[in-house]
């Protein structure tokens, strides 16, 4: 991943920052709550949710299975119908294709569709410092781009900001870029939005070069899809003549056949209406219309190693709707920066530590930054069981084991920090296997129950601090069991 | 070893415990969503396509050089752009310049251009959604998303079906297709959905029955 969030801090330090800023706070909580009722509507139109839902999970889950057959195929099918294909292992050479497919043209710059791909391998940052600059055109990517910001959404990254904010960083920051915002713009979203359309049509009508993601790649037909709701996306696909695509690979479903799912359940997902207001599909090139150079770059940066985790590997299923961010009650809180990468809320919490590893210290405390309500679970439209991933990530981080990082499979130690709650957990271990020793620690618990703190000492503090201690009963329960056999004697 | 075998060797070695007989997919979902006449197909698709703020108009064959004449005065176009195929009687009642769909016209030239009138390949109603394949009525894919105005003229109850797997059966995915749900929107700021940002403004579109 890109080297943004390198050394970020853990998610509870970065947290605190966010849920102690009630803008942020009002702006996430208004946003969420709009889109949940929507979404809870827009689902309930379509009887056939759960079969949907189950379909979705099943082509996903078979497509990963055998995805060295569909990348093959794809490269194939995409060739045949005159794109070039291109295989990248990691970020670095993403960006070094990407580079040099733009400087291939002599273009300057380039206009971009709104990726979570590009963003992930920091692509922007990369043509920039190759003197390219590539312009984002998705409102939401735009408002981060001029704020000098980072994205905290998947689907709307600048939902961490009100309507006053995005009019603020309009009026200062558009005459940088192109086109300055007119004099006395409001607030009022129509209004932002016509700033929007007259700043970046003048890029979009000389643009040479477009860039972009697809949220599907159809490997039967070689066809790439992009949803999208502004129309900048077919902007940049059919005016530029040279397209570049930098897609994950596991966007991949088998059939044309397959995506008759997918439409239905994305859109409704995401901005919960019944169709998003424009979709794309396109087969490699198509003479005189559209762009006459295509370019695919398959992205792997990390896929593989969350494809050789039989428990994680469910989170590439994702087709990145966002619902899971928008019912988080964490996510509520906290904002998406804290999460520290381009994947914020409960997908990026078990995505990116798998993407880059649990090494460092915002990817280690990601599995953790959940409540493990299960609400993501149930609005995940290919039914990704958060929860259990997060559970098996912790596992993974208290006591290491055996992953796969770049290819190779190696042993991760047990992260630091996590020493308390294994002694803790050693303890209780050893208690349960010895009912003696249990009995009498409970007895002694129960005897000095008035004399116990309201935290914990020590290395238990943190715990405690953000928790209510359990009340300990006035007896064991297996004593209370052989006093009155289960009640039957009458209790007391 | 370049990266497509470092990459493809990478997922066989992580898909080492995937056995080679997998269960084939259910697919149990349905086909369409409730049992309509073909006149409640084409209700529903024009009620779904105005509730996401498309302006729908219904003709016969015989009104429709007529209505299209009143859309393009109504909205005081002088300049229409027309796709190669379009039948030529659609626009006959029309007195306005017609601009001709050319590889050559670049995008600015388009950008002057006040409206375009196109037919449909297929028109889902359970979604509100108009596709177009880019054949002879209807053009290069740019055509109906740099001019402000797009009138779209769907052949009903013909090139109607209920619903998107009933729609993906019709299309052909070698040809470059685009889906439009009404005009362009947003919901990028404060998540709540606002129309009109870098697509057509103004979407009409007409529903031509039999005479």
């Amino acid at each position: 991943m890109s080297g943004t969030y390198l050394g970020m801090p853990a998610f509870p330090e970065a947290a605190r920052e966010a849920v102690g800023n009630a803008t942020l706070r009002g702006n996430l909580r208004h946003a969420t709550h709009t889109i949940r009722a929507k979404r809870a509507k827009a689902v309930s139109e379509v009887s056939d949710w759960a079969e949907l839902r189950e379909a979705g999970k099943r082509i996903k889950d078979h497509t990963l299975r055998h995805l060295d057959r569909y990348l093959v195929q794809l490269e194939e099918s995409v060739t045949a119908a005159g794109g070039v294909v291109h295989w990248a292992a990691d970020a670095d050479e993403a960006n070094e294709i990407v580079t040099r497919l733009v400087k291939m043209t002599g273009e300057p710059e380039a206009v971009k569709v709104k990726s979570m791909a590009t963003q992930e391998i920091g692509l922007n940052e990369a043509l920039e410092a190759e003197g390219i600059r590539a312009y984002e055109t998705d409102l939401a990517e735009l408002i981060v781009q001029l704020g000098k910001d980072r994205p905290s959404h998947i689907l709307v990254p600048a939902i961490h900001r009100n309507r006053g904010e995005i009019r603020d960083i309009f009026t200062r920051e558009m005459s940088e870029w192109g086109r300055p915002a007119p004099e006395g713009l409001t607030d009022t979203p129509a209004e932002l939005a016509e700033t929007a359309r007259l700043h970046l049509r003048e890029k979009f009508l000389r643009a040479r070069v477009g860039i972009s993601g697809a949220n599907f790649m159809v490997a039967e037909t070689g066809t790439l899809v992009v949803v999208e709701s502004e129309g900048n996306g077919r902007m940049c696909l059919t005016l530029p003549e040279t397209l570049i695509s930098v897609v994950g690979i596991e966007k991949i479903v088998p059939t044309w056949q397959d995506l008759e799912v997918f439409l239905q359940t994305l859109p409704r997902s995401s901005t919960a209406e019944r169709m998003n207001p424009y979709t794309s599909t396109w087969t490699g090139t198509t003479d005189e219309d559209g762009p006459q150079n295509f370019h695919l770059v398959l992205l792997d940066n990390g896929r593989t190693d969350t494809l050789a985790d039989e428990v994680g590997r469910q989170a590439l299923r994702c087709i990145r709707c966002s619902a899971c961010l928008n019912v988080c009650p964490v996510y509520e809180r906290a904002g998406g920066h804290a999460y520290g990468s381009v994947y914020p809320g409960p997908i990026g919490a078990i995505l990116s530590p798998q993407l880059r590893g649990t090494g460092s210290e915002i990817d280690a405390s990601l599995p953790y930054a959940s409540s493990l309500c299960g609400a993501c679970y149930e609005v995940c439209p290919v039914a990704i069981d958060i929860p259990e991933v997060l559970v098996h990530l912790r596992e993974r981080v208290v006591q290491g084991g055996e992953v796969t990082r770049a290819g190779n499979k190696v042993v991760l130690r047990p992260a630091k920090g996590h020493a308390a709650e294994r002694a803790a957990m050693r303890a209780a271990r050893w208690a349960f296997l010895h009912p003696g020793a249990l009995r009498t620690g409970q007895r002694a618990a129960s005897r000095t129950r008035r004399f116990h703190p309201r935290t914990l000492p020590g290395p238990g503090r943190a715990w405690s601090g953000t928790r209510e201690l359990p009340p300990v009963p006035a007896e064991p329960f297996r004593d209370w069991w052989q006093r009155t056999r289960g009640g039957k004697d009458g209790d007391r | 070893m370049n990266s497509r075998e470092r990459i493809l060797g990478r997922v066989r070695r992580a898909l080492a415990d995937v056995p080679a007989d997998e269960t084939p997919l259910s697919r149990d979902y349905l086909r369409e969503h409730g049992r309509r006449s073909a006149a409640q197909t084409v209700d529903l698709l024009a009620e779904n396509l105005a509730d996401y703020r498309a302006l729908v108009h219904r003709c016969t064959d015989g009104e429709l050089a007529d209505l299209i004449m009143r859309l393009l005065a109504e909205r005081g176009s002088r300049t229409v752009l027309v796709p190669p195929g379009l039948p030529p009687y659609w626009l006959k009642a029309s007195d306005v310049t017609q601009v001709h769909d050319r590889a050559a016209s670049t995008a600015h030239e388009l950008d002057r251009v006040d409206s375009v009138v196109t037919g449909c390949a297929v028109a889902i109603a359970e979604t509100g959604t108009l596709v177009l394949d880019g054949s002879p009525d209807q053009g290069r894919r740019r055509i109906t998303l740099v001019p402000d105005h797009h009138i779209c003229v769907v052949r009903v109850p013909g090139q109607v079906v209920s619903s998107v797997p009933q729609g993906l059966e019709r299309l052909d995915p070698a040809r470059p297709l685009t889906w439009i749900s009404g005009p362009s929107a947003t919901s990028d700021i404060e998540l709540d959905r606002v129309e009109g940002v870098h697509g057509p403004r103004t979407l009409e579109v007409i529903l031509v029955g039999e005479d």
